[in-house]
């Protein structure tokens, strides 16, 4: 698929299998395309062409099977609700239109806060929690939709040990009940460590496979060796053009 | 569940006291009033002859009861009609712009409100002259009005939409352009409006100012009927339009239909805006939908309680507003609801229970308190420390050691008048307890705490220097402030971190006796 931005395209012909029951790292340099990526597969962003598959189907009909989790500072956490309230919006989908948050529903929420480590947190106002915290608020808030696919964007990005810990151990979790997890990922030494298959994105797919044959230093040169300077200049001349 | 009962209440109770109670008392008060014009099978506009038939009776009253307190008593006790018409109307009004208003200020998008009344003006104007021309002085009838102004509204808010949407010009400028291009379309308008024969077409000018006092009983059931509709519809939509509001990605990702959430929004804002122009006029509307939830924010920190108080807060604009105004001949309400408005606004800047300024100096003091504590009791720990020989001393040593200030004022900077201070608030406390003169010591929980703060205190220091490189002679200062914020999660991690074992404290990692001290 393609997917642009004013019509300056962002990323070009990315065709990548996602194998299920892995934890995937997307990996690649500031304007990459990697959150771009994440945002088109969920339909958020238009696509210029090509098509996202889930599980063999159109995305639209295997929306409750998807979860994502979006950057933490793409919201204001200065929001007037507490941490319970913003893992029961993972639910709305399920209680329905115009129905109201039952006490079934916020147990459930409870259980996915209780599997962040947050259980002691549930009635904190949003913007009183740690940055790690509220990470680990919209990981709850992800579990909490039980889907089958979970897409994260930089979920370990500038939280603390024990929030890195934490997300770990739910990434695993997941793995071991055959989910399958797509992280954006920007810790270039811990990829090795925590993931199993690892996409290489550079404005279009540098590499991709498991991480023990595709993570190399050759097409770690190949992602990060600056902004293909052709693709960058057709793409504003499109801007431009149209 | 409860916002939604105590709204629908409000409406009834509401709707409840517009029915006229006794028509015939009302005349005989000799209230300046046509009554007969008000009985509800014959509402109609007022009528082009008479003007306004039915003007807020209070205003007309001087001859009757000039002094202000009578003029007071007769409106607050509502004993006439169009008093409490017009309370009601208002009212009803303040507390819908609230509710809305709340989700505009949470969308970040509060200058909505302003862009939508301006844009109502040409709307206005257009709807006068078609109506005028179809059928010649039927041009001031409010439904045929309000539609106008609605699609011009729309229209406004829709345009801003679009220009920050598919071009670069970002939504700031784009509101700035189509408000004032809006608006002066209106004015340019108006001045045909005003060469339009009849007369008649110099009431539409109170749209620009509103016209609380001149409102009348059909003016007001419509308020209701779609001030009503608005409440349900936000209740109703409370769910969606917090997540809308939120977080509107995860929204769409999650299959909300956010365009259709957000024109719903954008619909009730329209609505509210263009009905409280009657009341406030349209310079002033944005004021009644952003004042209201940013009053009720210094109050609480959960949506649903926002949304409530700022319908409170409306709701007691509106009608306070309204009383003052018309006790006064000849003042503004739409000013002076705002006003009241502005009133309630610093109010809950300064005594707001979550975050007015009051709760914010008390915290500071607190945390003043706090740290002072705490650097007490670290002295405590380390002067018994200095004086024992085994290098950690034992709760027992911690409780049995004579502490004598004159010791412990060399422990750290601080001069015998803010250590008497200090010792007197943790007697207070029960963390110290007096034993003559100048010597006291540390209580059971007083020598827990001790030994509590100086084990966290010390793991930070040890994980400052493994981790940040900071030399021994350094971590000391920077260790002090951040005790208070020490929370058990953070000391569980720097255990886990230092690797070191539950319970134990660590020797200090530089001398701890205080530099005067020698």
């Amino acid at each position: 698929m393609t997917v642009a931005y004013h019509r300056r395209p962002v990323i070009w012909d990315v065709d990548y299998d996602t194998p299920a029951g892995e934890l995937i790292a997307i990996v690649g340099p500031n304007g990459a395309g990697k959150s771009t990526l994440i945002k088109a597969a969920l339909d958020l962003v238009p696509k210029v062409s090509g098509d996202v598959r889930v599980f063999g189907q159109p995305y639209e009909d295997q929306r409750e099977r998807v979860a994502y989790v979006p950057q933490r500072t793409s919201v204001d956490w200065d929001f007037p609700v507490s941490a319970l309230d913003v893992v029961t919006m993972g639910l709305y989908g399920k209680i329905g239109w115009f129905r109201p948050v039952t006490r079934k529903w916020r147990k459930a929420a409870r259980e996915a806060l209780d599997r962040v480590g947050l259980a002691d947190f549930a009635k904190r106002q949003i913007s009183q929690l740690s940055g790690g915290q509220q990470q680990r608020v919209f990981l709850a808030r992800a579990l909490v939709q039980e889907a089958d696919l979970y897409l994260m964007d930089e979920p370990f990005a500038g939280v603390d040990a024990a929030t890195e810990r934490a997300i770990l151990q739910v990434l695993r979790d997941l793995r071991s009940t055959g989910k399958t997890a797509l992280v954006v990922h920007h810790d270039l030494q811990t990829v090795a460590d925590y993931f199993d298959h690892v996409l290489m994105l550079n404005m279009r797919l540098v590499a991709s496979g498991p991480t023990a044959e595709v993570f190399t230093e050759e097409n770690l040169r190949r992602t990060y060796g600056g902004r293909l300077a052709l693709l960058d200049q057709v793409g504003t001349r499109l801007a431009e053009g149209q | 569940m409860a916002t939604r009962v105590v709204g629908v209440l409000l409406v009834l109770m509401g709707v409840g006291s517009l029915v006229p109670r006794n028509v015939e008392a009302a005349r005989r008060s000799g209230v300046g009033v046509r009554v007969s014009s008000i009985s509800l099978s014959s509402l109609r506009h007022p009528n082009v002859e008479t003007g306004h038939p039915h003007i807020l009776a209070i205003q007309q009253n001087n001859t009757v009861s000039p002094s202000l307190v009578s003029r007071l008593s007769r409106v607050l006790s509502l004993r006439d009609y169009n008093t409490r018409v017009v309370l009601l109307g208002t009212t009803i009004l303040g507390i819908t712009a609230g509710i809305v208003g709340t989700f505009m200020l949470l969308r970040k998008r509060a200058l909505v409100g302003d862009v939508v009344g301006h844009s109502a003006l040409p709307g206005i104007a257009i709807a006068f002259l078609v109506m005028e021309g179809l059928s010649p002085g039927t041009g001031k009838w409010l439904p045929g009005l309000l539609l106008g102004a609605f699609a011009f509204g729309l229209a406004g808010a829709v345009t801003v939409m679009l220009i920050d949407k598919f071009s670069r010009i970002k939504a700031d400028a784009a509101m700035a352009m189509t408000l004032s291009v809006f608006y002066g379309l209106g004015a340019a308008l108006f001045t045909i409006v005003q060469r339009v024969p009849g007369g008649n077409a110099a009431g539409l000018k109170t749209y620009l100012n509103g016209k609380t006092a001149s409102l009348v009983a059909d003016d007001v059931w419509l308020f209701v009927g779609i001030a009503t509709v608005v409440l349900v519809l936000a209740m109703l939509f409370m769910k969606e339009l917090t997540i809308l509001c939120f977080d509107e990605q995860f929204a769409a990702a999650e299959g909300w239909p956010v365009f259709w959430l957000d024109t719903l929004l954008i619909g009730l804002v329209v609505t509210v805006t263009i009905v409280g122009m009657q009341s406030v006029g349209l310079i002033l509307v944005v004021a009644t939908l952003i004042i209201p939830p940013a009053s009720a924010r210094f109050w609480t920190d959960d949506i649903r309680l926002m949304t409530l108080g700022a319908g409170l807060v409306g709701g007691m604009s509106s009608f306070f507003g309204t009383v003052i105004s018309a006790l006064f001949p000849r003042m503004a309400a739409g000013a002076v609801i705002v006003l009241t408005g502005a009133s309630l606004f610093a109010l809950s800047l300064l005594f707001g229970s979550k975050r007015g300024v009051l709760v914010h100096a008390w915290q500071q003091r607190k945390l003043r308190h706090d740290v002072g504590r705490v650097d007490l009791l670290r002295a405590c720990f380390e002067l018994v420390e200095h004086a024992v020989s085994d290098p950690i001393p034992t709760h027992e040593e911690m409780m049995d050691h004579e502490i004598l200030l004159g010791d412990l004022v060399s422990m750290r900077a601080w001069d015998l008048s803010t250590l008497r201070r200090l010792v007197a608030v943790a007697e207070k406390d029960g963390l110290m307890q007096h034993t003559g003169d100048d010597n006291w010591r540390l209580t059971e929980t007083g020598a827990e705490e001790a030994r509590r703060i100086a084990r966290n205190h010390r793991l930070w220091e040890m994980y400052l220097m493994q981790y940040a490189h900071i030399a021994p002679s350094h971590v000391d200062r920077d260790a002090d402030l951040i005790e208070h914020v020490l929370d058990p999660e953070l000391i569980a991690e720097l255990e886990y971190q230092l690797d070191h074992p539950e319970e134990a404290v660590p020797v200090s990692s530089h001398a701890t006796t205080g530099s005067s001290s020698g």
